[in-house]
């Protein structure tokens, strides 16, 4: 457990000596600014059916800062390793395979969620200024956060898994970028053909972050997806292990 | 300590090493001494459990490296080629780090990282970056790392490349003070280091191993292969033709300085052709300012084994 916890330390130590995590933040920070102040001033303008939080997290600005930030943040979790060569250091001390992957992926989901902490403000201060509610309730609150809990886990470990397979971190964020694409447009085909067979909808469905993120930001907790994304998570973070210890036969 | 048995590593069907054979002792400095190329790396590596053997068997401490891989790295202390190291943390705190990772115990960290960061030299560096270190500083890093859990073996990769005479210096006086204590496998393609350091010294060549013996005993038997050293003003003759005629003498080097020329002669095991030559030189008229019989060194024994068909 110690070493396990030196692991993740480091994991996220280094987040915040590279570049990258503060390009990140800052792009980050931008984006949800934006989509707040779009949204806001948007219900300014007329009447509508929802919070804000139900809008924030539920905007074109959210899904598009949300799909870029994982290439981002899991890129250089193996690949870098590989190409600087520090993975000799690494798995040369007594350390299990899979303490070294769990390490990398929870690090990222710490960094991941900390990008998460500066927007909660935003509805403090809504709430402060405006005298309102920014959501029907504390669930909603804690729905959204949970939606993204589970699509960060999910997304968090396709990027793990691209990254192991690689020493080029490009190559890395190409994969990862691509995958987490695809796989938001399958949940979306349901909305756009309207003749498939309920049962490929059904399908559809359980990749739909959007409907998912939908339900959740209502305050609706829906056991489903998070069975879903909780044991997808758990198959990417099994298939990289694999690939992380077949390196050995491939070098 | 270490015990290998019949090991073969392959790189895509291309061998890099072939059923070596070997075993360190404890409290032995081993020296494994080799051109580039020779399989030095890819040995050590799988010792060190950073990849599986094609075939054949690895012990460390009784521990096989494959199967029981977590106890034997747990004995071992290993500094990889080029010293591959984090550049954004700073000396102590990397140190801290990989001590926690090698599972001192808590109380004992402070202490340890103390230790080493004295013993190898890193007190006044201890709050800098590592990426801003020079390169003998990060050999000095990797060094103390793979001290800090007081392993019985230290397993180095080539630890004195890329440094200056100094450095070097100091290095090897840092590893012969840890051989007192530890169990020292070290890589080389430097021939004086091992004579200099190694309690005995493994030959390796294109993935074989050609000699293993101790320094003295691989010169005593050079020594009588030997060679002999000529300077002469050989005038209008060629110089080498004619010494080559000599029985006894297998080959011939030529180094030229203006009129004087120096000949590296290699012989035959036993022969002492030096009466011969000052014949030869007397009757050809030659002005001889040197005729030794020279000291082998270890770069005669590789040479005569690496090379056998240029001797
Ligand atoms: N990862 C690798 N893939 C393919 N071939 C390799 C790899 N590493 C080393 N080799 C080859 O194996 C041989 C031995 O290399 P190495 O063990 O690094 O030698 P040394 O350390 O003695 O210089 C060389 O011919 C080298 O080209
Ligand atoms: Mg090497």
């Amino acid at each position: 457990m110690r070493k396990f916890y030196a692991l993740l330390s480091r994991e996220v130590r280094s987040y915040f000596h590279s570049p990258i995590a503060y390009i990140v933040l800052i792009f980050f920070l931008l984006i949800s600014g934006v989509d707040f102040y779009f949204q806001v001033s948007f219900m300014n303008q007329r009447q509508v059916q929802y919070t804000v939080q139900e809008a924030f997290f539920n905007s074109v600005f959210f899904w598009f800062a949300f799909v870029l930030i994982f290439p981002l943040i899991t890129m250089r979790l193996f690949a870098e390793e590989f190409k600087l060569g520090t993975i000799e250091p690494l798995m040369t001390a007594p350390v299990r395979d899979w303490q070294v992957v769990l390490s990398k992926f929870f690090g990222a989901l710490v960094f991941y969620l900390i990008l998460w902490v500066p927007p909660a403000f935003y509805f403090i201060i809504f709430q402060q200024i405006t005298g309102q509610p920014a959501a029907h309730s504390a669930g909603a609150y804690s729905g959204s956060y949970l939606m993204l809990l589970l699509l960060g886990m999910f997304y968090l470990s396709i990027g793990c898994f691209a990254s192991v397979l690689t020493k080029n971190q490009i190559i890395a964020a190409v994969i990862s970028f691509c995958a987490i694409t695809l796989l938001f447009f399958l949940g979306l085909v349901q909305f756009i053909l309207l003749d498939v067979s309920s049962a490929t909808r059904d399908l559809l469905g359980y990749f739909s972050a959007i409907e998912h993120m939908g339900t959740f930001s209502r305050g609706v907790i829906d056991t489903r997806p998070i069975v879903f994304y909780v044991t997808m998570t758990i198959v990417m973070l099994a298939l990289t292990h694999r690939a992380f210890q077949s390196r050995k036969w491939r070098l | 300590m270490i015990k290998v048995e019949n090991l073969t590593k392959r790189y895509a069907g291309q061998p890099a090493i072939q059923d070596l054979n070997f075993e360190v002792g404890q409290g032995e400095i081993m020296g494994f001494l080799g051109p580039n190329g020779a399989g030095k790396t890819t040995t050590m590596r799988i010792l060190a459990s950073f990849m599986p053997p094609t075939s054949g068997r690895a012990t460390i401490a009784g521990f096989d490296v494959f199967e029981q891989s977590l106890q034997a790295r747990a004995h071992l202390g290993y500094m990889p080629e080029h010293v591959p190291l984090y550049s954004d943390m700073r000396v102590t705190e990397y140190l801290d780090y990989r001590a926690a990772l090698k599972g001192v115990p808590h109380r004992r960290v402070a202490e340890r990282v103390g230790d080493v960061r004295e013993l190898c030299g890193l007190k006044e560096v201890e709050k800098k970056l590592i990426g801003t270190l020079s390169k003998g500083y990060r050999q000095r890093v990797g060094l103390a790392d793979a001290l800090l859990h007081e392993p019985d073996l230290l397993i180095l990769d080539e630890p004195t490349i890329g440094l200056d005479p100094n450095q070097i210096r100091q290095v090897r006086e840092l590893i012969k003070n840890l051989g007192k204590q530890h169990t020292i496998l070290l890589s080389t393609h430097i021939l004086p280091e091992v004579e200099m350091t190694c309690s005995r010294v493994i030959i390796i060549h294109k993935g074989r191993i050609e000699a293993c013996d101790t320094p003295e005993n691989l010169l005593g038997k050079i020594r009588q292969v030997g060679g002999v050293v000529l300077e002469a003003k050989v005038g209008p003759d060629n110089g080498a033709e004619e010494l080559k005629k000599i029985s006894g003498v297998r080959n011939v080097i030529v180094d030229a300085d203006g009129d004087w020329k120096l000949f590296s002669l290699r012989v035959e095991s036993g022969a002492d052709v030096r009466e011969e030559i000052f014949r030869l030189a007397t009757a050809r008229h030659w002005i001889v300012r040197e005729l030794t019989q020279r000291r082998a060194t270890l770069e005669d024994v590789f040479v005569e084994l690496t090379h056998p068909d240029t001797v």
